[in-house]
């Protein structure tokens, strides 16, 4: 199914969490950020939140800044 | 002691430091250690799902340091808002340094939408530290609205230009119940130590530390440019003066005649 991450277009697997894109991504669940169709999700629900197509992420994270 | 209090916690450090444009994070870190820093400010950006970048947090002892997420990026108070919120679910202590800047230019902070989001984040339970402009009526209603601070530039982020503000900036320091932290344009030591010597509460500086070719050299020197400026300032400096005062008496003198 297409999702948007980040801006862009992906094409993953059918009933795909959002813990296990994360770590598809390469990527640790404690250091980052999701929002959901811009719900922010806890990281309890990372592992619950369940992707349908067509939904929308932001993964955000901790960068350098004044 | 000497303590600084924001938000009824209280630091023996009154220089914060930022952790941008550094060349290394050997070189940020670094630059925290040395600085003697207990507050340091991070950003929030969009990770690269197709090249993630090693996590800046794994580099910052977080027992050490209090990390001060800003909203850099945000355009309007709605951005920043979000972004603030962000910061939060990421399991920060909700302290925010609130940065609205739309121009990308000048990054000089917007003061209607700094307002409308400082209002909406106090109201969420956040403890803002609001970047401003050097307005001293903005100051006020900053704090009217509940922020912990005031966070006036002294020059446009990233200019080294020093406290170019300084005269707005006085009247702020004047005015204030809050603690004032001189934000932006801090180039070197003696403008950090400026900063103090009007009675800032501190000062956050972060490209004077990036900039330079020794960053722990550069926030040990900044270290003592704060705590230089803070003990004269407690101790009272001398007025400025027209006319010239001898330094010993005008009698006495062995002369000629």
């Amino acid at each position: 199914m297409q999702i948007n991450v980040n801006g862009k277009s992906k094409e993953v697997i059918d009933d795909l969490s959002v813990s296990a894109l994360i770590n598809s991504l390469n990527l640790q669940a404690d250091q980052v950020v999701v929002e959901l169709n811009r719900s922010i999700l806890t990281s309890e629900q990372f592992s619950t939140a369940q992707l349908t197509a067509g939904d929308s992420l932001e993964i955000v994270q901790f960068v350098g800044g004044g | 002691m000497d303590q600084l209090t924001i938000a009824g916690r209280t630091f023996d450090s009154r220089l914060m430091v930022g952790t941008g444009k550094f060349s290394s994070n050997q070189a940020m870190v670094d630059a925290m250690v040395h600085s003697g820093s207990e507050i340091v400010t991070v950003a929030l950006r969009r990770v690269d799902i197709d090249n993630p970048q090693d996590s800046l947090l794994s580099h910052i002892d977080r027992d050490r340091f209090l990390l001060l997420p800003n909203t850099s990026g945000a355009r309007d108070a709605e951005e920043a808002v979000r972004l603030a919120r962000l910061a939060r679910a990421a399991g920060c202590e909700p302290w925010v340094k609130l940065e609205v800047t739309p121009d990308p230019y000048y990054l000089l902070p917007d003061p209607i939408e700094t307002l409308k989001a400082a209002e909406m984040l106090v109201k969420e339970g956040f403890v803002v530290l609001p970047y401003m402009p050097a307005d001293p009526v903005l100051a006020k209603h900053l704090e009217e609205a509940g922020t912990a601070t005031v966070m006036p530039l002294g020059a446009p982020i990233g200019t080294n230009k020093g406290v170019r503000t300084r005269d707005h900036i006085a009247i702020i320091i004047e005015q204030a119940n809050v603690p004032v932290v001189v934000d932006a344009g801090l180039g070197a030591p003696s403008h950090a130590a400026e900063a103090m010597e009007m009675g800032a509460d501190a000062v956050l500086v972060n490209t004077a530390l990036a900039d330079t070719g020794d960053p722990a050299a550069m926030a040990r020197a900044f270290r003592k440019g704060v705590e230089a400026g803070r003990e004269a300032f407690l101790a009272g400096l001398g007025q400025q003066r027209q006319k010239a005062e001898a330094s010993s008496p005008l009698t006495g003198f062995l002369r000629k005649d």
